[in-house]
């Protein structure tokens, strides 16, 4: 029995002389390992064309875990600002406030545009009224205080039936951007409408009421095109200046305002580490064959030229 | 605990009895009458059992028709993938595992210590009864509330050291794993969390075990000579072990579906490789150091994967989602199984 405690002291004596306390490295496994990680956070709409990326490079550089977090956009700068992810995805850039926190904790950062989204208007195939929409006819039915229940409402040549509004919940990029670009105001949205997390609920919505409208990235629609109409959306009174998303269409830009860049935020300090450094270099060099992929819409050679340009002062700097 | 069920055997006696009574009581419509209640009745409890049941086998139906094109040996041997054709659960199951594994390895000691306190030791003052009262309200807080606490006590802990993961320290333990400080979004932080999700639940379930142990053992025991501390270990616990094993089992199974607490704490959404490396049972026997890391690794867990494999655009990844559902209700019903088992095999002991 005493020589059992005796061992027992000596381990105790042991275990804690060989405890020291140290800094830790980014990049490193908590647990310990022979492994780096990249950390990643933010933007469900951006998630898909980094996963995408992240699971190529780790066929290449296979001693490198790129593993992704969906917190949305804001919770992603929010993580950015406290120094604990390396890299942010992000479907609206980087508030005024958002930039003022990184330089009070001393976060740099380059911002990168990666991708374009077209957030595309959507009904139900059925609908034989509605082809195409000006701005102001979809301010009137998404606007706060709305007074459009009926289709008849926004023209009294369309169907004098209640009209069934779906679209993206208030925590979501897509609403924000949705809301700025139509309602002229980030956050600004009709009560009578039917918000949701999923967008899949929204393309089930739309897809089994006649009379339903729903909103969401492009991606969404393009893996539902046998279930949904997209509506082409005119800039201005006219509606003959409608243009419908397509590929082409957002990528020239002519698809407005609906048409929205895509971004990662990549923190400086991190670039300094080569696992970083690589992963960027390849999500906009050979990653980007990825983005068309994930449904979204690959940028134009210039852009991604003006990408690049910035992540390599970056690094140089 | 089971108490030897009543004799229910109708005696004559008693039928005449009644049937005299029926007989005398009314005349022959209102018989008919309260027959006819009675039988619209039964008929209402029934309609509410099979409507329960049919909603749960249209849900199953549904799920395992959906995973038939996916379910199969690869699901469970691969790591997610955006090809729904490749994506498997293995990050997810390894994940789920050590999690539980260590809740369970908190939760049961701290548990059924505070129950076997409370309902033996603890004498009845205004502390014990305030903390009576509370546990069935911590036992019915969302889980949710739980993953904010756990967010910042354990993941951040309160910011001490430092509130950037840039200037984070860890304590390096003979070389072979590094404790990080603040813990962080590892799996460690993620089973203390779910540990307080659980602890009100297995406390409660113990204590009513424990509650129905007959006191006449107690006393029995005691008046032997034995003292408390072996009333308690030869007498009290071995009686109450099937109903606290069945509430532990309970609770752990509601843990290994539990999303929210894991998103608030920081589980990872997409990764594609399992704590510390190990992604066979194999390595446990043969890098046995692994193990000890394990706990210190970030993690995705199944019932988050499940969740991002739903949201996917498209139906692509239903089948992928339809998989890890069966899968996990898979894992559930081994454990009530095993539940089942404990009941059986702990209450078969009991002789008296």
């Amino acid at each position: 029995m005493s020589r059992m405690r005796c061992v027992f002291g000596m381990l105790a004596v042991l275990a804690i002389a060989g405890c020291t306390v140290e800094d830790t490295t980014p990049g490193d496994v908590a647990g310990g390992g022979d492994v780096k990680r990249i950390m990643v956070d933010g933007s469900s709409t951006v998630e898909p064309i980094t996963s995408r990326i992240a699971e190529k490079f780790e066929v290449e550089f296979s001693d490198v875990q790129v593993p992704v977090k969906v917190t949305g956009t804001g919770t992603g700068f929010k993580e950015l600002i406290a120094g604990r992810i390396d890299i942010a995805n992000a479907s609206r850039p980087i508030k005024d406030s958002e930039k003022e926190e990184c330089q009070k904790n001393g976060i740099e950062f380059v911002e990168l545009k990666i991708a374009i989204d077209g957030l595309s208007v959507v009904v139900h195939p059925e609908n034989d009224w509605v082809t195409s929409l000006t701005v102001a006819q979809l301010k009137k039915i998404w606007e706060p205080g709305s007074t459009v229940t009926k289709w008849s409402d926004v023209d009294p040549s369309w169907p004098d039936h209640k009209i069934s509004l779906f679209g993206a919940g208030e925590e979501s990029g897509t609403f924000n951007y949705f809301t700025e670009a139509i309602n002229g105001k980030d956050g600004a949205i009709t009560e009578n409408y039917s918000p949701s997390g999923d967008d899949n609920v929204i393309a089930t919505g739309v897809a089994g009421d006649k009379y339903a409208m729903g909103f969401f990235g492009y991606a969404y629609y393009s893996r539902n095109k046998e279930k949904l109409k997209v509506v082409a959306v005119s800039p201005t009174e006219n509606l003959a200046d409608a243009v419908a998303p397509t590929p082409e269409t957002i990528e020239a830009g002519t698809y407005t305002p609906l048409s929205r860049p895509l971004f990662i935020y990549v923190k400086k300090a991190s670039l300094s580490r080569p696992e970083v450094e690589d992963f960027v270099r390849f999500y906009l060099g050979a990653g980007q064959a990825e983005v068309a992929a994930a449904g979204y819409v690959a940028l134009s050679a210039a852009e991604v030229e003006a990408s690049k340009a910035a992540f390599e002062s970056a690094v140089g700097k | 605990m089971s108490t030897p069920p009543l004799s229910v055997t109708p005696q004559p006696s008693d039928v005449q009895s009644l049937k005299s009574v029926n007989f005398i009581s009314g005349s022959d419509s209102t018989i008919r009458r309260r027959l006819f209640l009675s039988r619209v009745f039964a008929w209402c409890c029934r309609i509410a059992t099979y409507s329960a049941l049919a909603a749960l086998v249209a849900l199953l139906a549904s799920i395992i028709v959906n995973c038939l094109g996916r379910l199969n040996l690869s699901f469970i041997t691969s790591v997610n993938s955006v090809d729904p054709a490749e994506a498997g659960i293995l990050a997810g199951l390894w994940g789920s595992f050590w999690l539980i594994s260590l809740t369970t390895l908190m939760s049961v000691p701290l548990g059924i210590g505070s129950a076997v306190y409370l309902e033996e030791y603890a004498k009845d003052t205004w502390l014990t009864r305030v903390i009576k009262v509370n546990l069935s309200n911590l036992a019915g807080v969302p889980s949710i509330v739980y993953g904010m606490l756990g967010l910042t006590v354990f993941v951040r802990m309160f910011d001490l050291f430092g509130s950037s993961a840039a200037k984070s320290k860890a304590i390096n333990l003979l070389g072979i794993v590094k404790i990080p400080l603040p813990l962080g979004d590892i799996i460690l932080a993620g089973a203390l969390t779910m540990t307080l999700v659980i602890l009100p639940i297995i406390i409660i379930a113990s204590q009513e075990a424990l509650r129905a142990v007959p006191s006449s053992i107690r006393t029995a025991s005691l008046a032997l000579g034995a003292t408390r501390w072996q009333t308690i270990r030869h007498q009290v616990l071995p009686a109450a072990m099937p109903g606290i094993s069945t509430g532990v089992i309970l609770a752990v199974s509601r843990a290994i579906g539990d999303t929210a607490p894991l998103i608030m704490i920081g589980a990872l959404t997409v990764a594609r490789f399992c704590p510390a490396g190990i992604d066979s049972p194999v390595k446990l026997l043969t890098e046995p150091q692994r193990i000890l890391q394990a706990p210190m690794d970030q993690f995705t867990a199944m019932p988050i994967e499940i969740f991002h494999w739903a949201k996917q655009p498209g139906d692509d990844f239903s089948p992928v989602a339809a998989s890890g559902i069966v899968v996990l209700l898979l894992v559930l019903s081994v454990f009530n199984g095993f539940a089942v088992w404990i009941r059986y095999r702990t209450s078969r002991g009991l002789k008296w």
